[in-house]
């Protein structure tokens, strides 16, 4: 059983408390056993904390992140301990200060909200601050975008016309009546999308929008986004919503090529704002106990090598300029007029204004009862 | 009576002390749902709580009705009948427990979708173009989730019903068929109201898995009552609304096996473990043995046989390209972390039941309930529940030594494995306590008070009376808790420490990066290892049941 030190930790000193008191006739009065017990598991602390980690939170999975965390312990000698952790991040930074440094998220939902609960602290790195664009940074330093993906439009390449496609907001239109798929309306992805259309057109407009959107849609939401393109290629519907990624996973797979192969990538609103970006980003906590080493594990991710893993191995975009994007990234939208070599235009809202209206968002799916 | 005995005091201590200790999530919860700082009941209840609602009532009716059907007649026909192929389904009907909802439910989802291969050969036999062209019960429904999910939990029912079908004295059931009974009237009539207690039991921790479950109703694309307390909290950052409606889904169980107990209030039951009354099972022949092995075949092979053997293929596609190395340690976690808290659940649920026995308070047979509402509570809010003080007691302990010795300790409760133990007991001790009073609720209070007046303190009665009549139960409630923690997701993630993972954690990393098939080794490891337990425990409760002897 692989324990982590601490536990291991616990579990040694016990053992030899054991010993202790059955070498003291088990003559100690109860206080006092559980008095060496304590001391017991105090002293061996410091004996196993290696000189140099850095204690992670991730969203990220573990082997999706583990190749970053191996390049980063050789290059850095910093020993990374991870846990792996989607929902309730919150709940655990604040209940456990310190016991955390760095936040690892795979979008902007839990950097907002914990940006705004105080649990973060600024960080002023030239590195970071050279490598990442400003909007893909918290204002106040709070949080650093790592990598960019693109909420974008999937069609299926027969049954849909570029012509019929243009923005978020034509979604809602009649001409696609029964012809949209989409996952949950709740999941983080969409509730983002959501929140990025209220910043734009303020919640009544687009409460209206959202109904529309329901209104079209082919099946209840179900299912991820690989499978809104398993459900355009087997003729459920024409259209959906679904993360740029994805489709470069697809492709890669023997099973799921031909999903993938059947539908098209189409970057909307490129007359006016531009597509709607997620990403996925770093922090560190307010109490962090090893602040440096998670500033550097931030640095880390920002540089040119894991810039160049993220676009090449999980085809997202590289927030540092001048990082190629994948060769199947660079092939999206290259039948879309305006799209050259996969760069196309992207919203340049500033996410941290998106995740203020999370709660809106939430409350606009409620009212419309988007999953129903 | 046992009233007359003395009952020494420190048995009251004992039950009330854990009692308060198991109850700390609960009144973490209710400490934090107090904290709120808007009211969203409103907001709620006007959009889509009726929803959720409606969806909810479907399917507590839909798997209540089919683990019920399910489980008491395979229960049925094992302990009283007699069949070709009987002792096989006897520890086949078992099966089922060792797969985990969400797992089940990723198999059919994939398999009966639209674009899953069942309906995609159907529309290449039939010409069919589109959805419009033919009907196929949709898998993403109450409906799917409701048969789904009664093919895996069955067995909670089948488990418990036959364990009591097996101990009840022979003898009822034979004054039953000499009184012109036949053998459906003297199982509707006796058999039966016997069992009623354990089936009772067992139907109620099913629904209490289909409430608290959001996993899998996602999977289902069905919003329950839990999706409001999912989204409130991890949508909203709301937790403390989260923790109000997490406390009214505890109250509404609490109301329904309130109503249950109430209903059966007058009837009282101790029947003898007998040896020596033994009947013999009903031989079937002909079209009613086909009849009966095809029953019991069906939930076998929709509720295990064919989504293993779909994980199988799966595993087999894609072993090259997940964390092999990770594998045994994940497996050794699982184990470890199930054998633990198994072995403890059921130590504390036989104490507690013990000590709720020897009770004649009605506080403390009230307070004891209190332990077993963990398995309602959804699993990432027991998480809350448990993480709250814990990590206050850390903190304290931590500030404390900092002050006067200036050193660390760090989480060393809340950062542990320790934490993770624990909140697999509030989570599932209802299992091993429920398991433990139904086993004693089938000894007699004459066997207790002869112990007793024979000198012997009541931990000696338990220990050289209760204990060896109730192997059976006892072995039953501790399966129950291990599979249940080797399946146990969503509070694991929450509270699992650094560098740490189990089967179900690696499985549900895979998953939600929408790798089905690199999930299914994990998957299938979960599946394989709570396999060991189901028949290790089929075996012990053939060799405790009475019938037994008359099988040698």
């Amino acid at each position: 059983m692989i324990l982590n030190e601490r536990t291991l930790l616990f579990e040694r000193s016990f053992k030899i408390d054991f010993k202790i008191i059955i070498y003291t006739g088990g003559k100690l009065n109860l206080m006092n056993k559980l008095l060496t017990l304590t001391l017991g598991c105090l002293l061996l602390i410091p004996q196993l904390v290696p000189a140099a980690e850095v204690n992670i939170l991730s969203e990220r999975q573990e082997f999706l992140l583990r190749p970053f965390l191996k390049a980063f312990e050789e290059n850095t000698g910093i020993k990374a301990n991870v846990v792996y952790l989607k929902k309730g991040s919150l709940e655990r930074l604040k209940q456990q200060p310190g016991a955390v440094d760095a936040l690892l998220t795979v979008d902007i939902s839990n950097l907002t909200a914990i940006a705004e609960a105080g649990l973060f602290q600024p960080v002023n790195s030239s590195v970071i601050n050279k490598n990442v664009p400003s909007n893909y940074r918290d204002p106040k330093g709070l949080w650093s975008a790592l990598t960019a993906r693109g909420r974008v439009i999937y069609y299926s390449k027969d049954r849909v016309k570029l012509s019929e496609l243009s923005t978020y907001e034509a979604l809602a239109d009649a001409k696609f009546a029964k012809r949209i798929c989409t996952r949950s309306g709740y999941h983080k992805y969409n509730v983002a999308l959501i929140s990025s259309m209220i910043a734009e057109h303020g919640v009544a407009a687009a409460k209206k929008w959202l109904q529309g959107l329901k209104n079209n849609l082919a099946r209840k939401p179900q299912g991820n986004d690989r499978g809104q393109v398993k459900a355009i290629y087997q003729g459920q519907c024409d259209v959906a919503i679904g993360n740029t990624y994805y489709m470069g996973k697809m492709l890669e797979r023997d099973d799921q090529r031909e999903w993938a192969a059947s539908v098209g990538i189409f970057f909307p609103n490129q007359n006016d704002r531009g597509t709607h970006m997620n990403v996925s980003g770093g922090a560190v906590t307010r109490d962090a106990v090893n602040k440096n080493e998670a500033v550097r594990l931030l640095e880390f991710l920002s540089g040119d090598l894991a810039q160049y893993m993220y676009a090449q191995v999980n085809h997202e975009y590289p927030v540092k300029e001048g990082v190629p994007y994948s060769g199947i990234v660079s092939s999206f939208g290259s039948s879309q007029e305006g799209v050259k070599k996969g760069v196309f235009k992207q919203d340049k809202r500033n996410l941290s204004e998106i995740g203020s209206y999370r709660k809106k968002a939430i409350q606009i799916l409620d009212e419309v009862n988007y999953d129903k | 009576m046992i009233s007359s005995l003395k009952i020494s005091g420190s048995w009251n201590l004992f039950t009330l002390t854990m009692v308060i200790l198991f109850a700390l999530p609960v009144i973490s919860l209710m400490v934090t749902a107090g904290s709120a700082e808007e009211n969203v009941w409103e907001h709620l209840l006007s959009t889509v709580m009726p929803g959720y609602l409606g969806n909810t009532f479907w399917l507590m009716l839909g798997v209540g009705s089919g683990t019920l059907l399910l489980g008491v007649s395979s229960g049925w026909l094992i302990s009283m009948t007699e069949f070709p192929g009987r002792r096989v389904m006897e520890w086949a009907l078992l099966l089922p427990l060792a797969f985990p909802g969400y797992i089940i439910a990723m198999v059919y989802v994939e398999l009966l979708e639209y674009s899953g291969p069942v309906q995609s050969q159907l529309r290449l036999w039939f010409g069919w173009n589109s959805f419009q062209d033919y009907w196929f019960p949709p898998i993403a429904s109450v409906g799917g989730a409701v048969t789904v999910l009664s093919l895996v939990l069955y067995p909670y029912v089948y488990l418990l019903a036959r364990t009591a079908f097996l101990q009840q004295s022979a003898a009822l059931l034979e004054v039953g068929r000499m009184l012109g009974k036949s053998l459906k009237n003297s199982f509707i009539n006796v058999a039966l109201p016997l069992a009623r207690p354990a089936i009772a039991i067992g139907v109620s921790l099913a629904l209490m898995e289909t409430l608290a479950d959001f996993g899998t109703m996602q999977l289902f694309a069905v919003q329950t009552f839990t999706t409001g307390i999912y989204n409130t909290w991890f949508g909203t950052y709301n937790a403390p609304a989260a923790a109000q409606l997490s406390l009214s889904l505890l109250m509404f169980f609490c109301f329904f096996i309130f109503l249950e107990r109430y209903s059966r209030r007058k009837q009282r039951s101790h029947t003898k473990d007998s040896i020596m009354n033994v009947q013999p099972r009903y031989p079937l022949s002909g079209i009613r043995a086909i009849t009966a092995l095809v029953f019991c075949l069906l939930p076998v092979t929709f509720g295990f046989a064919l989504p293993a053997g779909l994980l199988i293929q799966w595993a087999l596609e894609s072993w090259r390209n997940v964390m092999l190395d990770r594998f045994f340690s994940d497996a050794g976690n699982s184990l470890v972390l199930a054998g633990v808290t198994a072995f403890i659940g059921v130590v504390l649920g036989i104490l507690l039941a013990y000590g709720t026995r020897l009770s004649k308070r009605r506080r403390v047979h009230l307070a004891a309930r209190i332990v077993s509402l963990g398995y309602a509570i959804p699993g990432p809010v027991v998480a809350l529940g448990v993480l709250l003080p814990f990590a206050w007691f850390d903190r304290t302990i931590d500030a404390w030594f900092k002050e006067s010795y200036g050193i660390s300790t760090g989480y060393i409760l809340s950062g542990t494995v320790f934490i993770l133990i624990f909140a697999y007991l509030v989570r599932f001790l209802a299992l091993a306590f429920g398991a433990a009073e139904s086993g004693f609720g089938r000894i007699t209070p004459q066997m207790e008070e002869a112990s007793r007046s024979l000198g012997k303190t009541n931990l000696q009665t338990l220990k050289q009376v209760h204990v060896p009549l109730m192997r059976g139960s006892m072995l039953a409630a501790g399966l129950l808790v291990f599979v249940d923690v080797m399946k146990e997701l969503p509070a694991t993630l929450m509270l699992q420490p650094f560098n740490f993972s189990t089967l179900a954690t690696r499985a549900y990393g895979y998953a939600t990066e929408e790798l089905l098939k690199e999930a299914s080794l994990w998957c299938l490891t979960i599946v394989a290892v709570g396999l060991f337990p189901v028949l290790f425990l089929n075996r012990q409760l053939r060799e405790t049941s009475p019938r037994h002897y008359k099988e040698i």
